[in-house]
């Protein structure tokens, strides 16, 4: 038997950046907030032996525990899922902070366009331009509104950055200057800007110098130790929750973090939520959490798999297209180019996560689309993040993979090759979607959530169309030899590509077609807020989290107001 | 690369009593090498990329039983990376023994991997579906290249050429070989992988002996900070340094 704990304001399923923020904001507010976190707690010592590619990289020290709990994936419907028995794709986030302790810090905001998408594309192209079979739809925010939102994110981590022309208005500049240029980023802005394209420093985490947050929290300068990406930062430097959010939600005396402690249901009584049961994993006891008000910041899968288990929300389903819950997952597409240099060695080994400079002549509707057969586009950028030798061995086309010839290409051009990258935007479809799995089991007992995803002929078009503007970027650079990346074919969950995921509990005005109200809020259950870019109702061509953070405040706001006076909030 | 470096890098080669240039990496000369490391006395032979006389008391078998399956392994590794006018292939470089620890830890358990069934052969999109883990695959799959060296050339693997061992391990790459349980090309794919992360990792992992396999590369491993450096011009060649020497950092 479970046992019943008292009854809390407010309980967050998981502790990382939303789990943080909600944290921060609402003990401070006066509010009893207790984090339920299934895996461990940790900080900035911890890092401090950290430089370690094949424990941290590759075997992922950091990441989730897939024998405990991972999801099953099929590209389409006829196909069996199966588990994904190892990390790959993405990388999901466990222990004190998630996934925001082992992210790179490419803090961009998303562009008003994003937020508009339906209304601004069928504006200026006719209705016909968003193809059947695409849930494209405008967010239930704007830009504009969500604007103070970023702006409070950004301040909780000092984000260092610079002026972009082509982005939305800030109300306020970066609140750190740009990191460090390289010689390979220089490289990169001389050749954009020949080529008639604004280039800006990528907003960046790792901060250029030391700062102290709304909070009062310290974030100390970056070093470009080049462990980042994947890796915890030793110096306090890249901010993330432990270090940002979490201390000025202890500070308040009004929160409690329960480490080990896996969530496995939301007790929904058929209109609102009464609280969460967990189990201790380490003792194998039960408990019930009853709290007033109920956060879902255990990141899109499980943020999804917990509105399935308990039933909240229509389901989707594929055949007609009806239901809202796991419908609009989405991913991102990697367009780039790689450019090999004869003559010039880079410090490619330098750098830091967030280290890198980006044009967004190619996002959005920032070039005409009149005679292009996809919608929207995605950030071009070089960046320098610190590669690593066991997984950078880059060899011209026709190396073989392995012996002698492998070896002298893959050494010599380690230090040789520059590659110009982009995050194509991805939009729902009505073939990707996640839901339960009928067969597979989680260490709790608990169904694992099946993935069904495949990329759309919209990506492989946005593929193609951003390939061969990064080509000419890398061309223009001086590449002795360019090799653009490949044509897309069928997803595979096998090598990594981006920990961007996003819809499943989408937000909107409409609760026909969202989850989630702009305050995500959801719609069946009023004290239920579920946060995270499981609310994207499509993933934007940057970075996620940026946007995550925002709506996190957004959502923390919404708690407060719910808290006073109940209710909708809209 | 600075002219030092080369000069001890030939010099390295030179000692070690292959001349830069010439055919290194036969499967010959590479199971030499695996005799040398196998079967010499560690304590006078592996001086040479251990950089001492330091007895080696991890060259031991941690998941391996017999030296005949952990020499195929080796001669295998050493035509994946093998020794050439670089520097150091896979056995001087301790790999071997990179991946018989690596093998008897959690990655050949497959510790923190997703192992219950129901199992099913999945696409290519789909990743691992083996029900054994890794240390069963290695097992089978270094049986399998023995049996298809006996098989294609009554030899044992060591004793085929290089070009012989490189054919045999080409049909495991392109799954021309059938095992019972995984694939060919699955196991080929791990040794590769494992092989590359034996050459490159941490030398507190056995591998990357005396960090050779970073001076190569010219990574310079475990370094604090390059905040004095990320500005500069030209490239920066700077001497590695382990984990190991970060300790009382
Ligand atoms: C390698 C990598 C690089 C990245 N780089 C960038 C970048 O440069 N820019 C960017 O914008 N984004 C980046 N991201 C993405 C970013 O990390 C995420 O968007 C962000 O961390 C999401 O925060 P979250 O709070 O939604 O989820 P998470 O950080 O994943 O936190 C969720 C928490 O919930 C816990 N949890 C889950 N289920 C349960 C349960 N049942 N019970 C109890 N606890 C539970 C988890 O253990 C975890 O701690 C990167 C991600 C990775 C992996
Ligand atoms: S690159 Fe900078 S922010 Fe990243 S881990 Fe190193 S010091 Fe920290």
């Amino acid at each position: 038997m479970a046992k019943t704990l008292p009854k809390v304001d407010v309980v967050t399923v998981g502790v990382g950046w939303t789990g943080g923020i909600l944290a921060a904001e609402l003990a401070k507010d006066g509010m009893k907030v207790v984090g339920l976190e299934r895996g461990k707690e940790r900080s900035t010592e911890d890092y401090l032996h950290g430089h370690d590619e094949l424990r941290y990289a590759l075997r992922y020290e950091l990441m989730q525990d897939t024998s405990k709990e991972t999801l099953t994936f099929r590209n389409n419907r006829k196909q069996r899922a199966l588990p994904m028995r190892q990390l790959g794709s993405f990388l999901l986030g466990e222990n004190l902070g998630g996934a925001g302790v082992h992210w790179n810090g490419q803090t961009y905001r998303f562009f008003p366009y994003d937020f508009e998408i339906k209304s601004m594309t069928e504006k200026k192209y006719g209705k016909g331009k968003i193809k059947d079979g695409y849930f494209v739809q405008d967010w239930g925010i704007t830009y504009d509104e969500l604007e103070p939102y970023y702006d409070q994110f950004e301040k909780a981590c000092g984000i260092s950055g610079e002026e972009n022309p082509m982005a939305g208005k800030r109300s306020n500049p970066y609140p750190t200057p740009p990191m460090k240029s390289t010689r390979s980023l220089d490289k990169f802005t001389k050749a954009t800007k020949d080529l008639g394209y604004k280039p800006y420093r990528i907003p960046s985490a790792n901060l250029s110098e030391p700062y102290k947050n709304q909070y009062g929290m310290q974030i100390n300068a970056c070093q470009y130790c080049a462990f980042c990406e994947r890796f915890g930062c030793e110096y306090g430097a890249k901010s993330d929750p432990v270090i940002s959010v979490i201390p000025a939600a202890k500070e308040s005396g009004n929160y409690e973090i329960r480490y080990h402690s896996n969530v496995t249901e939301i007790i929904y009584d058929g209109n609102k939520v009464t609280g969460v049961k967990y189990v201790d994993v380490q003792s194998g006891e039960e408990f019930i959490q009853p709290a007033e008000v109920v956060a879902l910041t255990s990141y899109v899968m499980n943020n999804v798999k917990f509105l399935l288990m308990s039933n909240i929300g229509k389901k989707y389903d594929p055949k007609t297209g009806k239901g809202v819950v796991g419908r609009s997952y989405c991913y991102q597409i990697l367009p780039g180019a790689t450019g090999f240099y004869e003559e010039e060695q880079f410090n490619t080994f330098m750098g830091a996560g967030a280290l890198g400079t980006s044009i967004n002549d190619f996002y959005g509707d920032n070039f005409d689309h009149s005679d292009l057969d996809f919608i929207h586009g995605g950030v071009v950028s070089i960046t320098q993040t610190g590669k690593r030798p066991i997984a950078n061995n880059p060899t011209p086309p026709d190396t073989p993979r392995w012996g002698k010839e492998f070896k002298n290409n893959s050494i010599k051009y380690y230090t040789r090759t520059l590659t110009i990258g982009s995050q194509g935007a991805s939009l729902p479809y009505k073939e990707n979607f996640l839901d339960l799995d009928p067969t597979y089991k989680d260490a709790y007992g608990l169904p694992l959530l099946r993935m069904t995803y495949n990329f759309t002929q919209q990506d492989k078009n946005l593929q193609k169309y951003i390939t061969k503007k990064a080509a000419e970027i890398s061309e223009k650079m001086g590449a002795s030899k360019t090799v653009p990346n490949p044509e897309l074919t069928d997803y595979s969950i096998v090598p990594y590509q981006t920990t961007h995921n996003t819809g499943g509990a989408i937000m909107g005005a409409d609760p026909n077609s969202s989850v989630v109200n702009n305050y995500l809020q959801h719609w069946n259950a009023e004290n239920l807020f579920v946060v995270g870019a499981s609310a994207f109702a499509h993933n934007g061509g940057v970075n996620p989290t940026d946007t995550v953070g925002a709506l996190a405040y957004r959502a923390a706001e919404g708690i407060k107001k719910y808290r006073k006076n109940g209710g909708s909030l809209v | 690369m600075s002219e030092q470096e080369k000069y001890s890098r030939r010099d390295f080669l030179k000692k070690s009593g292959y001349a830069a240039g010439g055919v290194v990496g036969g499967g010959l000369i590479a199971s030499l090498i695996t005799m040398q490391v196998m079967e010499d006395d560690p304590k006078t032979k592996n001086s040479q990329t251990n950089g001492g006389s330091e007895d080696q008391f991890n060259d031991a078998f941690m998941f391996f039983t017999n030296r005949d399956d952990f020499r195929v392994l080796a001669s295998s590794c050493e035509r994946i990376f093998p020794e050439d006018e670089n520097g150091p292939g896979a056995i001087k470089l301790g790999v071997p023994f990179f991946i018989d620890h690596q093998l008897a830890g959690p990655w050949g358990n497959n510790t923190k991997e997703y192992m219950q069934g129901p199992f099913y052969k999945g696409e290519p999109t789909q990743g691992y579906q083996s029900r054994m883990n890794r240390g069963e695959i290695f097992r089978v799959g270094i049986k399998k290249l023995k049996e298809k060296a006996q098989s294609d050339y009554e030899k044992s693997f060591q004793e085929l050429s290089a070009e012989e061992q490189d054919k045999i391990l080409t049909a495991f790459e392109n799954d021309d070989v059938k095992i019972s349980g995984t694939t060919s090309a699955e196991f080929f794919e791990m040794m590769r992988a494992a092989t590359i992360e034996g050459v490159y990792a941490d030398p507190m992992y056995s591998g990357n002996r005396n960090m050779e396999g970073w001076k190569m590369k010219q990574f310079p491993g475990a370094q604090m900070s390059y905040i004095g450096k990320i500005e500069s011009d030209k490239f920066v060649d700077i001497e590695p340094q382990s984990l190991h020497s970060m300790l009382n950092k």
